[in-house]
């Protein structure tokens, strides 16, 4: 509790503190409707450093970032760059005072070239595009901070990591002297990751001072010179990286030590519930997203599926459900054919899907919590005999599962977009959950969740997998798949690179394997240095 | 040779049937690369028509006629960038309400001058190019927009393809928050793209009124702001197949009236029916190649810089 | 609260704008209003003339309504509209030996079937072939109405009538019946009683159906509705509705099939649009904004013939009407945000 309550610029003393901040923010507030989403803030960001903005998913780290970028407006606040108060009105401000950022979600157009995407915007807009002049600095930059990429690709044919590396040229290629980084590592092997670093390495060199958003403690503590923890929308305190530890930082993150999760494995499972053989199902763009894909889940197992995002896991996902049609292959649940069924015979065979796009495909934002709660069984019987829907019948349900998964909501006629993430995945977890399903297919079910609604939707598919479900866990959260699942398997542009008992997983094989070697040629020696 | 004198006349008037089609097209591409749907072309189209015929009446000069008719066109459309890109309404309501008002708007004032005739603009022979045999006829012997309109389908390529402004307009139309992250103005973007377009729209209503026919009639577009709209979609949202399918499209109006004159015994309702099935056709066409040539990724949707997602 | 003062001060606003436009033409707009309005609702017999030009609003646009919720941008109306009129034609021409009392009935199933099957041909396409619905149900609607032109002015004219494109009159039994001496006719009570069904509609299965695949279509097919057989069912009903609205035309105003059944000038076809889109989700709005937009049809009637001012004035304050209320809608959507955030800070 002693970091809690000192501000930060009581610190005065330590090494660095003489250097005149590049970044300073100071009492920034701003307000969403219905939600604070930063409480004055204070940052400082020193030349030269690597600067960690910790916190759990939903503390404000990134409206903050947003707010400095000139994204969101604050309602107050100011921003000062070398000591000197700014106004950043627009990305455009942000970028002439030598920020960049890569968020999240990139920002790239993926219809037009790496070289495009790099020169958008640099000149006025009247000059000829000089695509030889764009594709050179892309390769000068690529050169100088060790990040390849072919300036003639589109981006949509470049991998999760290529494109992340587009996106810290694009900074770069605007001489950006503070860069921000979203949770960079959430869409890297373990190995890519570990570039990563290393171009943050060379970039210090450079004179750059960067900020790197994460959630993760352990690669907080790797990275970083000083960490800025932040929870509920405000600024918790700063502290310099080699004065503190795991333990210091999570009670600074969530105010209290991190939930130990510690699931048991249970050697024997029951029948195979899910057959999967030979599946090959075909992606947006036309070309096959899953290729010869063959497993086997029996009951009380969970089998997870690791893979860097964009390599076929929403594909699988989607064809275990029959929202996706395979183009080879078997599918069967409990011994039933389902190969090419639509998902209400999935449905009817016990199948439940809890899918990665929660407002996009997992709810209807615009309904009520109780009517998304009756979204898959508005036909039953039990919700009226007639043509028409009783009423009373489904606010019960809701009302029933409301208090079953403590959902945080007004009531059942709230319209379900009211709700914040962590409660949107309670419902649609409660929901899938109430049919009793034998097969549970589980996408990133707790992407962007802090870290109570984590532990509760953890909990909820450990017990379910007590009681006899077979689960499929896709996810890109490798902490979440050793967690819960027995066997591990990794994909890799669509195939199964190979698979192995949970409890033999070894970071740096699987982060080989999600980079595209197989199994069985993996080096005998894991200890490969990258 | 007398196949090639009966197809010379005809594909004469093929280019000047296709020519208003071809400029209002060319407009909505760039108001739909920038991401905004525009169904007023039909309304903005007859806006042009009717300012440029009642000004060719008060001015003497007709380009100042045509003028007019892309002031006011780019007005109308000014209506609709203000509704869906400031105010973010639903573009399809908008647009509609567009051509509705501009249907409205036209035959309210129109009324006036149903019957007169207008100073049309007149035919102009390329020297030289002209005396080509055949093709001389059909692409040179004809009104100053059509060779204007010539021009325009390479020069709307190369802003589209080869400069800055292209591609800042492209990136607006494919992801327009990736477009403001590097300072590109995507509200300036749009609004010029649509204002441009209706402009254009007027242009291609005043080839009506002053070249294509110098008279005023009542919702003389007769569907082809709609006719335009489906071109954009068959092109793939490019000038250079926007002007092919125009041409045939103009070419099959051409054919479609000179089986009318001459009569065939086909009845005038279905030869007159034809151009809106070809285009519902074409549309169809479209639709089966939509992996080679999408929409805009963010067509239609209305952009905020600060939503919040997730 | 502010859901009225929205469409109401859209309303005024339009009137505002369509006064100006009325000056334009060097008429004095305050009168002409007061003579629009006094011959609108000043008798008995006017007010019966508003709920005229109000049922085919009614009826097509609770059809439009019911595309608009299941996600399909009907734009096509005015098409189904015409093909109905031909359908319950095509059942009097024929001269089948139907008993008197079966005529209407067979009719009106002739109507929503004509104007059912046009609008299938785009929700097919949409569904089977991904073509964009917004183009092809309008360019439809050319198709539709020289199709019944090639009819009035070929096979089915009636040579009594010299050069008039018009059928015979239909017999007695094939006419709508009309209340006392107006032209009000069943058809109107038909609308509501739909209108009052779709009450019904939103509480069924089905209903729910509708609104879960309009809503999000992708979410629908997650939740294991058949997205392409509840869309082609809806847009058929839609495009049956449509229908309707064309038999009671003929069957109950024109008592023939002519050109024009729908003004030119404000078809009730495109006004439907407007009258769905206004009406929202409601369908008692669509019975409120079909009558408000029947006193301004029969307004511009009046207009017409004592001011000779063009009856496109109904278009032009339509469409005003129209882009006001899509601007006001801002004001609506900031509100929301307001209360939302009230009722969060009083949680907290």
């Amino acid at each position: 509790m002693r970091k809690e309550e000192t501000p930060p610029r009581s610190e005065a003393g330590r090494p660095g503190a003489s250097r005149i901040p590049v970044i300073s923010l100071r009492g920034i507030t701003k307000r969403f409707p219905g939600i604070t989403a930063n409480q004055s803030v204070d940052l400082d960001i020193l030349p030269g450093d690597v600067h960690s903005l910790l916190g759990e998913n939903g503390a404000g780290k990134t409206t903050l970032m947003n707010v400095l970028m000139g994204i969101y407006r604050p309602d107050a606040g100011t921003v000062a760059i070398d000591g000197q108060e700014v106004r950043i009105r627009s990305p455009r401000d942000a970028i002439a005072h030598g920020l960049g950022m890569v968020h999240q979600h990139f920002r790239l157009v993926a219809n037009l070239t790496v070289a495009e995407n790099v020169a958008l915007g640099m000149q006025p807009s009247v000059t000829a595009f000089n695509a030889r002049a764009a594709a050179r600095l892309v390769e000068d930059l690529g050169r100088r901070y060790g990040l390849d990429v072919d300036p003639a690709a589109y981006v949509w044919q470049l991998s999760v990591g290529e494109q992340q590396r587009v996106e810290i040229v694009k900074a770069l290629s605007r001489h950006a002297r503070a860069l921000i980084l979203d949770e960079p590592t959430s869409v890297l092997t373990p190995q890519e990751s570990q570039a990563l670093f290393v171009t943050l390495r060379r970039m210090l060199e450079a004179g750059h001072s960067v900020i790197f958003i994460s959630h993760k403690l352990d690669e907080v503590l790797e990275v970083s010179d000083r960490i800025s923890v932040m929870r509920h929308g405000r600024m918790i305190g700063t502290i310099d990286t080699a004065q503190t530890n795991q333990h210091e930082l999570a009670r600074m993150m969530i105010g209290r030590d991190l939930p130990p999760v510690e699931f048991e494995r249970s050697p024997d499972f029951g029948r195979p519930l899910l057959d999967v053989e030979g599946l090959s199902v075909p992606g947006d763009r036309g070309v096959l997203a899953v290729r010869n894909v063959s497993f086997s889940v029996r009951a009380g197992e969970c089998l997870g599926f690791a893979g860097v995002a964009g390599n076929g896991q929403e594909e699988l996902a989607d064809a275990l459900y029959g929202l996706r049609r395979p183009t080879a292959g078997r599918i069967r649940v409990g011994g039933a054919d389902l190969t090419g069924a639509p998902p209400r015979r999935f449905i009817d065979a016990g199948v439940s899907y809890v899918p990665a796009d929660r407002s996009g495909v997992g709810s209807v934002g615009a309904l009520s919590v109780a009517q998304n709660l009756i979204l898959k069984s508005f036909r039953d019987r039990r919700f009226g005999a007639s043509l028409f829907l009783d009423a009373r019948a489904v606010a019960d349900h809701a009302r029933a599962l409301i208090e079953e998964y403590a959902i945080q909501a007004g009531g059942p006629e709230d319209q379900i977009r009211t709700l914040s993430g962590g409660n949107l995945q309670k419902a649609i977890l409660g929901r899938e959950m109430s049919f009793s399903p034998d097969v549970l297919v589980v996408v990133s079910p707790t992407r962007g969740l802090d870290v109570g609604a984590t532990s509760f939707v953890r909990r909820t598919l450990h017990a379910h997998k007590v009681r006899g479900a077979a689960i499929v866990l896709i996810s890109e959260d490798l902490e979440e798949l050793f967690d819960l699942s027995d066997r591990l398997a990794v994909l890799f542009r669509g195939e199964v690179m190979g698979t192995f008992p949970a409890r033999d997983a070894d970071v740096r094989r699987l982060g080989l394997m999600m980079a595209g070697v197989r199994q069985e040629r993996l080096p005998h020696d894991a200890a490969v240095d990258q | 040779m007398s196949l090639l004198d009966l197809a010379g006349p005809i594909l004469q008037a093929a280019i000047r049937a296709g020519t208003p089609l071809l400029i209002a097209a060319v407009g909505e591409v760039f108001a739909e690369r920038a991401g905004v749907l525009n169904l007023g072309v039909e309304g903005m189209m007859l806006v042009g028509a009717l300012a440029g015929f009642l000004s060719s009446f008060f001015i003497p000069d007709l380009t100042a006629a045509l003028i007019a008719a892309m002031v006011f066109g780019g007005l109308a459309a000014a209506i609709h960038a203000y509704l869906t890109v400031t105010l973010r309404s639903e573009q399809v309501v908008s647009g509609l309400a567009i051509t509705l008002l501009g249907v409205g708007l036209t035959s309210f004032f129109g009324r006036a001058v149903i019957g007169q005739v207008a100073r049309g603009i007149e035919i102009y022979r390329v020297p030289v190019l002209s005396e080509i045999p055949f093709l001389g006829r059909v692409f040179f012997q004809q009104d100053a927009l059509v060779y204007v309109s010539y021009l325009l389908i390479p020069a709307a390529w190369a802003v589209l393809y080869k400069t800055h402004l292209g591609l800042n307009i492209r990136a607006v139309g494919e992801n327009p928050e990736a477009a403001d992250a590097l300072g590109v103005n995507v509200a300036a973007t749009k609004y010029g793209c649509v204002i441009a377009g209706g402009a254009l729209a007027g242009l291609a209503g005043a080839y009506l009124s002053l070249a294509y026919t110098t008279m005023w009639v009542d919702q003389m577009t007769a569907g082809r702001g709609w006719i335009a709209l489906a071109l954009v979609v068959f092109s793939g949202w490019n000038p250079l197949m926007v002007a092919a399918g125009a041409y045939l499209f103009g070419g099959m109006e051409a054919l479609q009236l000179r089986m009318q004159a001459v009569g065939t015994g086909l009845s005038v309702h279905f030869l007159t029916m034809t151009p809106y099935l070809v285009t519902i056709l074409f549309l169809v066409n479209a639709s089966q190649r939509r992996r080679k040539s999408r929409p805009p990724a963010s067509l239609g949707v209305p952009y905020f810089r600060e939503e919040r997602k997730g | 609260m502010l859901l009225y003062v929205v469409p109401l001060l859209s309303i005024a606003l339009a009137l505002l704008v369509g006064g100006a436009v009325i000056a334009a033409a060097g008429a004095n707009p305050l009168r002409a209003y007061s003579q629009m309005i006094l011959g609108a609702l000043g008798s008995l017999h006017s007010v019966a003339e508003v709920l005229v030009k109000s049922t085919p609003l009614m009826l097509a646009g609770l059809g439009v309504m019911l595309a608009f919720r299941v996600g399909f941008w009907n734009i096509g109306a005015e098409g189904q509209l015409y093909m109905g009129a031909f359908g319950a034609t095509l059942v009097v021409l024929q001269g089948w030996s139907l008993p008197g009392i079966g005529f209407l009935p067979t009719m009106v199933v002739a109507a929503v079937v004509a104007g059912g099957c046009w609008a299938l041909i785009p929700a097919l396409l949409k569904v089977r072939l991904n073509t964009n619905e917004i183009l092809t149900t309008l360019l439809l609607n050319y198709v539709a109405i020289l199709f019944v032109e090639y009819f009035l002015f070929g096979p089915w004219k009636d040579p009594l009538t010299l050069n008039f494109p018009m059928t015979k009159l239909f017999p007695h039994d094939a006419q709508l019946p009309r209340f006392g001496d107006t032209r009000l006719h069943w058809g109107f009570v038909l609308a509501i009683m739909l209108a009052a069904g779709f009450y019904l509609l939103e509480r069924t299965r089905w209903g729910f159906a509708i609104t879960v695949t309009g809503e999000n279509p992708r979410a629908a097919a997650y939740a294991g509705i058949d997205v392409l057989r509840t869309l082609v069912i809806a847009v058929v009903i839609s495009g049956g509705l449509a229908g309707l609205a064309g038999m009671v035309e003929v069957a109950g105003i024109q008592l023939r099939l002519v050109t024009g059944i729908s003004p030119p000038n404000a078809p009730y076809g495109y006004t439907a649009i407007i009258v769905a889109w206004l009406a929202r989700r409601r369908p008692l709005g669509v019975i409120l904004v079909s009558i408000l937009l029947g006193v301004l049809y029969v307004g511009g009637e009046v207009l017409q013939i004592e001011t000779k001012l063009p009856t496109a004035i109904v278009l032009v304050v339509q469409a005003m009407i129209l882009l006001f209320i899509l601007g006001g809608q801002v004001l609506t959507r900031y509100r929301v945000a307001l209360v939302r955030e009230e009722s969060r800070s009083v949680a907290a």
